[in-house]
């Protein structure tokens, strides 16, 4: 009786294990079984680099949206990522323990935040903002960069933070011993030893701008057409789901999974990467 | 020119102070907002009565509802499966293949966005599986997307128990599972507990995922086949089609509310076990000598 249940318990968490490998399975299995008859009728290369997205005279060209996704990514990335890096410097170095014990839940906060809030505030506050005094729609990509370099800090912030505590304290010290200043050792020790947390917490931070959905339908004005500044209003990937799903019916709707497929590799080789960098230094470090 | 030490040292930590503050800013900035608009909306008729005129007047009782169901479907579903496979993981496995490929899909798992989930879940659970747009359909959707943080954060929590504990219950003659049932996941309860609670926060936060698999009726659902509307998503909709401005800020002022809650929840939780851990390593050290 006790061994029997030994081997069935054990294989109950076995089994319990393989839940996340089939759901993955399950999730590309079938968002590639909706969305690849569209690619495969409209040809990879039109879908994705074709200009037009007009679903109702059968035309989907994803470029434009892959052009905003790029550029607000990147806009992100540019305001959220020295930010985010000042912040777990300032965390992992600078702040009093008082202080960065209140400086911490405020991080979470700011993750578990929703999206949509975010969204609202970057709608009824930032939007106006831009429209007064930098001019244009106000809804842009600018204003879709703000928002979400906002929603990428606490994953910049928190990664890049355990990846500096995780440090020898020997390297500092070291460094300090030596005679440089504080910001000296954080420059030229600190930072390069703790570069790949660094880098794979960017990486992380940009997969999250990619995704992002909800908040980014508020502020960026969703316009179908390639920006030419960034005052200009665009459509991402996501959005173009999260808008036209409700609606969208046969090769229409086929073309949004198709959208997703695009998502969801990209998603991938990002989250590869994060993965693949941060695997190499447990290596070095072992 | 070049800057001396000592003034590059100043400019740094100048610069580094005030990312640190204009983070803190910003969030105090939308927290305030968002609360001196939303709370002098909230009143006990606004959180008991059902929503008028697609959001216009009453309140959200029935997106609370609906919230509340969709959130504890995706928790029983996705704990037991988080937790098993986090034992399995900490506790069973060896190593190799399999389990290189369980850890990859749980980080991937976690990186997936939720419209990619939402995307998912229709096509799967409201269509496949014909559950309709529905509480069950929104609540499978939502298991999924909080698997990975339930691995991570049981795992850490299973690993954190130190292994005097297991060798102690093993010399006593206790089987794996024994150790497992009667000592590690006592031990482990309080993390595990706090990464259900993000868990939950991120399902009360969810919008994207939820809009395409769960519907939008603002009826108070009858059963867990029947649709419903999330407070997000209800705030979502109320915000985009300009329907009510007072409830909308209402709406997104407890939401704020309720994460600030499950945050420190959360945080209170993990305190405990990280000074629970410390007091029985403590122990332990006090024997040793």
């Amino acid at each position: 009786m006790k061994d029997f249940k030994e081997k069935l318990s054990g294989r109950i968490f076995f089994v319990l294990a393989l839940s996340s490998i089939s759901v993955l399975a399950l999730i590309t299995v079938f968002i590639l079984i909706k969305g690849t008859p569209l690619i495969a009728e409209v040809g990879l290369k039109d879908f994705i680099f074709g200009m037009t997205w007009a679903p109702g005279r059968g035309e989907f060209g994803i470029f434009p949206m892959i052009a905003g996704s790029v550029s607000v990514t990147f806009g992100a990335a540019v305001i959220g990522v020295p930010i985010g890096i000042c912040c777990s410097i300032f965390l992992a170095e600078f702040a009093p323990a008082w202080l960065s014990k209140i400086f911490r839940p405020v991080i979470q906060l700011l993750a578990g935040i929703p999206s949509v809030v975010y969204g609202f505030w970057g709608m009824i506050f930032v939007v106006p903002l831009i429209r007064d005094y930098l001019g244009g729609p106000g809804l842009s990509i600018l204003a879709g960069s703000i928002i979400l370099a906002i929603m990428i800090l606490p994953t910049v912030i928190s990664i890049s933070e355990v990846s500096i505590l995780a440090l020898p304290r020997q390297y500092k010290e070291g460094a300090l011993a030596l005679g440089m200043t504080h910001w000296q050792a954080i420059y030229s020790v600190v930072l390069p030893s703790a570069k790949s947390g660094i880098v794979a917490s960017v990486v992380l931070g940009i997969g999250r701008a990619v995704g992002e959905t909800m908040a980014v339908i508020m502020v960026l004005g969703n316009a179908v057409a390639l920006p030419e500044s960034i005052l200009d209003p665009v459509r991402t990937l996501t959005t173009n789901i999260g808008i036209e799903m409700g609606y969208a019916e046969g090769a229409h709707e086929q073309a949004l999974f198709a959208t997703g497929i695009v998502l969801f590799v990209v998603i991938m080789i990002i989250n590869g990467l994060a993965q693949y960098i941060t695997r190499d230094k447990n290596k070095g470090r072992r | 020119m070049k800057l001396s030490a000592k003034s590059s040292e100043k400019i740094a930590k100048s610069i580094i102070w005030a990312a640190a503050m204009l983070v803190v800013a910003v969030l105090a900035a939308i927290v305030i907002y968002i609360l001196a608009k939303g709370l002098p909306t909230l009143s006990w008729s606004f959180l008991t009565e059902i929503p008028e005129g697609g959001g216009a007047a009453g309140g959200i009782a029935s997106p609370i509802v609906g919230t509340v169901l969709v959130t504890a479907v995706a928790v029983l579903i996705a704990t037991p499966l988080g937790v098993g496979t986090a034992v399995y993981l900490a506790e069973y496995t060896k190593g190799g293949a399999i389990t290189k490929i369980i850890r990859f899909s749980a980080e991937s798992l976690a990186g997936i966005p939720s419209i990619v989930y939402g995307l998912f879940g229709f096509i799967f659970f409201v269509m496949y599986l014909g559950l309709g747009w529905s509480i069950l359909s929104g609540g499978l959707t939502l298991a999924i997307m909080i698997l990975p943080t339930i691995i991570r954060t049981s795992e850490e929590a299973i690993r954190g128990v130190p292994g005097s504990y297991r060798e102690t219950s093993f010399s006593l003659g206790a089987t794996k599972w024994q150790t497992i049932y009667k000592v590690v996941f006592p031990a482990a309860i309080q993390g595990i507990t706090n990464g259900i609670i993000l868990s939950v926060g991120r399902s009360v936060a969810e919008t994207a995922a939820l809009v395409l698999t769960a519907g939008s009726s603002l009826r108070m659902p009858t059963s867990l086949f029947a649709p419903t509307r999330t407070m997000a998503v209800h705030f979502y909709t109320l915000a985009m089609e300009d329907i009510s401005p007072a409830n909308a800020f209402g709406t997104a002022a407890l939401l704020i509310i309720l994460i600030f809650i499950i945050n420190v929840g959360a945080n209170i939780l993990l305190n405990r076990f990280i000074s629970n851990k410390g007091k029985k390593k403590e122990a332990k050290g006090g024997k040793r000598n």
